[in-house]
C-alpha cells in the first residue's frame, strides 16, 4: 500500500530509483555473502576456492533462468527441478551410451516444455496446476530410467566442465556468458521486449498483432532449452546421475528469481539479476554455512535465515533510497 | 436439467466427476471387491489434505503470489510438539492440541511478520520460515518416533457404519469453512482484496488485519493437521508433512479455486483430496511400478485440468 502511495506521489524520479535499484541491489546481496565469507575464511577467496564454492552455481542459475522465462509472462513453473533431474539421468545414461537417442530424447523435452506453453495458452490453464502434473511426470520417468544413482555422462561434458581456464575460475567465466546471452537476448532485442511486454500486458501486445500463442511457446521453449543445459551443468558437474539430483531446484529458482529482483506479474525480470541471486543463493547454501560451522541440525534453518537476511537488507536499502 | 446444466457450471464439480471416475476404474478392476473399504480408508487420508487444503485456499486466494509453502514443515514441528506434550497420556490431548494450535499460530504470525515487516514475497517468506522451522523440529524431536496416547490414537481411527468419525468432523468443520468464506465478513473480505488489494483497502476494509487473521488461519490448520497426523499413524516424525507441499496447492486449485485469487470455493477441496487419494489406490491396485505411478498421476492430473478447462477469461 504505502509503496503504491510512494509511487502515486513522486511518479517518474520513483521509478527511476526503482529500476535503479533492482539493477544494483542483488548485486550488495551477493556482495554482502562474499564478504561473510572473506571474513570467516579469507583463504576462500581464489582460483580454487571459487571453483569449488561456484561449481554447483552454474547449473542452479541455469534453473534460474529456465524459472526467469515462465516468470516474465506471468506463470510459475512448479516442474523445472524434477526436470533437471530426469535431464540428468538421460546425460547419465543415454547420451553416454548411445548419444543419438540421446540428443533425440532432450530434443523431444525441449519440445513438451513447448508444447505446454501452447496448452496453457491455449486452455487458459493455471500453470501451477499443469506445471506440477508435470513435475509428477519427470520425477516418475526419471525413477523408470535410473532407480538407483548411478550412471556417468559422456567424457566431453566432463572436460567441459573440469576445464580451468587461466586466472579466472570457470565458474565466473561461464556465468559471465550465460548472464550476457540472456540479457542482450532478453532485454536489448525488440522481440525480447515483446517477449515482457506480454508479462505486463497481454492484451496490448496481443491487439499490436503479436501472436499470444507463438510468446507463450517461445517462452517455455526457452525454459525448457536452460533446464536442459542445467541438467547437463549439473551431472557434467556431480559426474553421476541421480533420480532426485536436481529436486530442490524448483524452489530455489524461484527464490534466485526473485532475489534477483524479478517479479511474479507484470513482465518485470533482470537475466543479469537472476543469475547473480542464483549465485548468491549457491554461496549461502553451503560455502557460507561450512565456514561458520553451523551443526548439521541448523544447517536448513541457517539457510532459511540467510535468505531472510539478506532479502531484509535489500528492503532496508531501497526504503532509505526511497525516502532521500 | 436446468439443474443438471447449473451443476456442470460449478467449478467444483470436476474434481468430484474425477474421483467418481477413478473409484469405478478401481472397482470394476477388482470386481466389486473390498469397495467399501476403499471408501473408508480414502475417506481417512483425504480428511489430512482437506484441512491443509482449506488453510491454504484462504491463503492462495489473497491474491497473486500469495501462498503458504511452511506447510510441510509446520505440520511435522506440530506432530512433535503435540506427541511431546501430550506424552503418551490420555489425560494431556487436550493439552497437546493447545500446544500444537499455539505453534502453528506461532508460525503464522512469524511468517505474517516476514511478509509485512521485512516486505518479502510470501512464496519466499514462507519458504526461508520452512527452513527455519524444519531445523527447529529436527533439533526438538531429536528423531525420535513419539508415540501418541493411545486414547487419541483410537479416536483419530474411530469408524461409525465404515465411515470415520474424524470425517464427519471434517465435513461439518469445511461447512462452516464454507460458511465463513462465502457468508462472514472475513471471507468476504479475503476474496475482495484477493479480487483487488487496493480497491478492497478503499473500500474500507482493513486489508493487513485479514492478511494477518489469513496466515495465522492457515498455520493453526496445519497444526492440527500435524496432531491428527501423528494420531493417525501413530508417531510423530520431521517428515510426515512432506507430501502436503504440493497436494495442499494441488487440491485447492484442481478444486477450481482461482490462483489468481479473488475466487474460492470450498466443497472442490473435498472431490480434489478423495480424487487424488483414489487416484493413488487405483494405481496401487492395478499395481504399477512407482515410477510409472507417479507418471500416470502426473498425467491425469495434467488430463483432468485440461478436460475442465480453464479460467474464464475476465475481460
Amino acid at each position: 500500500m504505502t509503496a503504491l502511495a510512494e509511487a502515486g506521489r513522486f511518479p517518474a524520479r520513483s521509478q527511476n530509483v526503482a529500476r535503479a535499484l533492482r539493477a544494483v541491489l542483488p548485486a550488495l546481496s551477493l556482495i554482502l555473502v562474499l564478504l561473510g565469507i572473506a571474513w570467516l575464511n579469507p583463504r576462500a577467496i581464489s582460483y580454487l576456492g571459487f571453483n569449488l564454492m561456484l561449481n554447483l552455481a552454474i547449473p542452479i542459475a541455469l534453473a534460474t533462468l529456465a524459472q526467469m522465462f515462465v516468470i516474465t509472462v506471468n506463470e510459475l513453473d512448479l516442474s523445472i527441478g524434477p526436470f533437471v533431474s530426469f535431464v540428468g539421468c538421460v546425460t547419465a545414461t543415454m547420451l553416454r551410451d548411445s548419444p543419438l537417442l540421446g540428443v533425440g530424447v532432450l530434443l523431444v523435452c525441449i519440445a513438451i516444455y513447448a508444447g505446454l506453453g501452447a496448452l496453457i495458452h491455449l486452455r487458459r490453464l493455471p500453470s501451477i496446476v499443469v506445471t506440477l502434473g508435470m513435475s509428477f511426470v519427470w520425477q516418475g520417468a526419471a525413477i523408470l530410467l535410473l532407480p538407483k544413482p548411478g550412471g556417468r555422462p559422456p567424457d566431453w561434458l566432463l572436460a567441459l566442465m573440469g576445464w580451468k581456464p587461466p586466472l579466472v575460475p570457470f565458474p565466473i567465466i561461464a556465468a559471465i556468458v550465460i548472464a550476457a546471452v540472456a540479457y542482450f537476448g532478453l532485454m536489448r532485442t525488440s522481440y525480447g521486449a515483446v517477449l515482457r511486454g506480454a508479462g505486463g500486458n497481454e492484451q496490448a501486445i496481443g491487439r499490436a498483432g503479436w501472436s499470444l500463442l507463438k510468446i507463450k511457446v517461445v517462452m517455455f521453449g526457452l525454459a525448457g532449452v536452460f533446464g536442459v543445459l542445467s541438467g547437463l551443468a549439473l551431472i557434467g558437474t556431480t559426474t553421476s546421475g541421480d533420480a532426485n539430483i536436481g529436486n530442490g531446484y524448483t524452489l530455489l529458482s524461484i527464490a534466485g528469481v526473485i532475489l534477483g529482483g524479478g517479479e511474479f506479474v507484470g513482465g518485470r525480470v533482470s537475466p543479469i539479476g537472476a543469475v547473480i541471486g542464483a549465485l548468491t543463493l549457491a554461496l549461502a547454501a553451503s560455502p557460507l554455512l561450512t565456514f561458520m560451522h553451523i551443526p548439521p541440525d541448523w544447517q536448513v534453518g541457517a539457510n532459511g535465515a540467510i535468505l531472510i537476511v539478506v532479502l531484509a537488507a535489500r528492503v532496508l536499502i531501497s526504503r532509505r533510497e526511497a525516502r532521500r | 436439467m436446468k439443474l443438471a446444466l447449473r451443476l456442470l457450471a460449478t467449478p467444483w464439480i470436476w474434481s468430484f466427476v474425477g474421483a467418481l471416475l477413478v473409484f469405478l476404474a478401481t472397482i470394476i478392476f477388482t470386481g466389486g471387491v473390498g469397495a467399501g473399504g476403499i471408501v473408508t480408508a480414502a475417506l481417512s487420508l483425504a480428511i489430512f489434505s482437506v484441512i491443509v487444503g482449506v488453510g491454504q485456499m484462504f491463503v492462495i486466494t489473497l491474491g497473486p503470489g500469495n501462498v503458504d509453502l511452511s506447510l510441510p514443515a509446520n505440520i511435522g514441528l506440530a506432530s512433535a510438539v503435540a506427541m511431546k506434550t501430550m506424552d503418551g497420556n490420555d489425560a494431556l490431548v487436550a493439552v497437546g492440541l493447545a500446544a500444537a494450535l499455539g505453534t502453528g499460530m506461532a508460525i503464522g504470525i512469524a511468517n505474517y511478520a516476514l511478509i509485512r515487516v521485512l516486505r518479502i514475497p510470501p512464496i519466499i517468506a514462507t519458504l526461508s520460515s520452512s527452513f527455519i522451522i524444519l531445523s527447529i523440529d529436527i533439533s526438538y524431536g531429536r528423531g525420535l518416533q513419539i508415540k501418541p496416547p493411545p486414547g487419541f490414537a483410537n479416536f483419530t481411527n474411530v469408524q461409525i457404519l465404515g465411515i470415520p468419525l474424524l470425517a464427519l468432523i471434517v465435513v461439518l468443520f469445511t461447512v462452516l469453512a464454507g460458511i465463513a468464506l462465502q457468508r462472514m465478513v472475513y471471507g468476504r473480505s479475503v476474496l475482495a482484496v484477493g479480487q483487488n488489494m487496493r480497491a478492497a483497502w478503499l473500500a474500507g476494509i482493513r486489508v493487513e488485519r485479514v492478511r494477518f487473521f489469513t496466515y495465522v488461519l492457515s498455520g493453526a490448520l496445519g497444526a492440527i493437521d500435524g496432531a491428527l497426523l501423528a494420531g493417525y499413524f501413530r508417531g510423530a516424525s520431521v517428515d510426515i508433512g512432506n507430501e502436503y507441499l504440493l497436494t495442499s496447492i494441488a487440491v485447492v486449485v484442481i478444486g477450481g479455486t482461482s490462483v489468481a485469487g479473488g475466487k474460492a470455493n470450498v466443497p472442490g477441496i473435498w472431490g480434489a483430496s478423495l480424487f487424488l487419494v483414489l487416484l493413488l489406490t487405483m494405481l496401487n491396485t492395478f499395481g504399477v511400478s512407482p515410477g510409472l505411478r507417479l507418471v500416470l498421476t502426473g498425467l491425469i492430473i495434467v488430463g483432468v485440468i485440461t478436460a475442465a478447462g480453464g479460467q474464464k477469461a475476465l475481460r
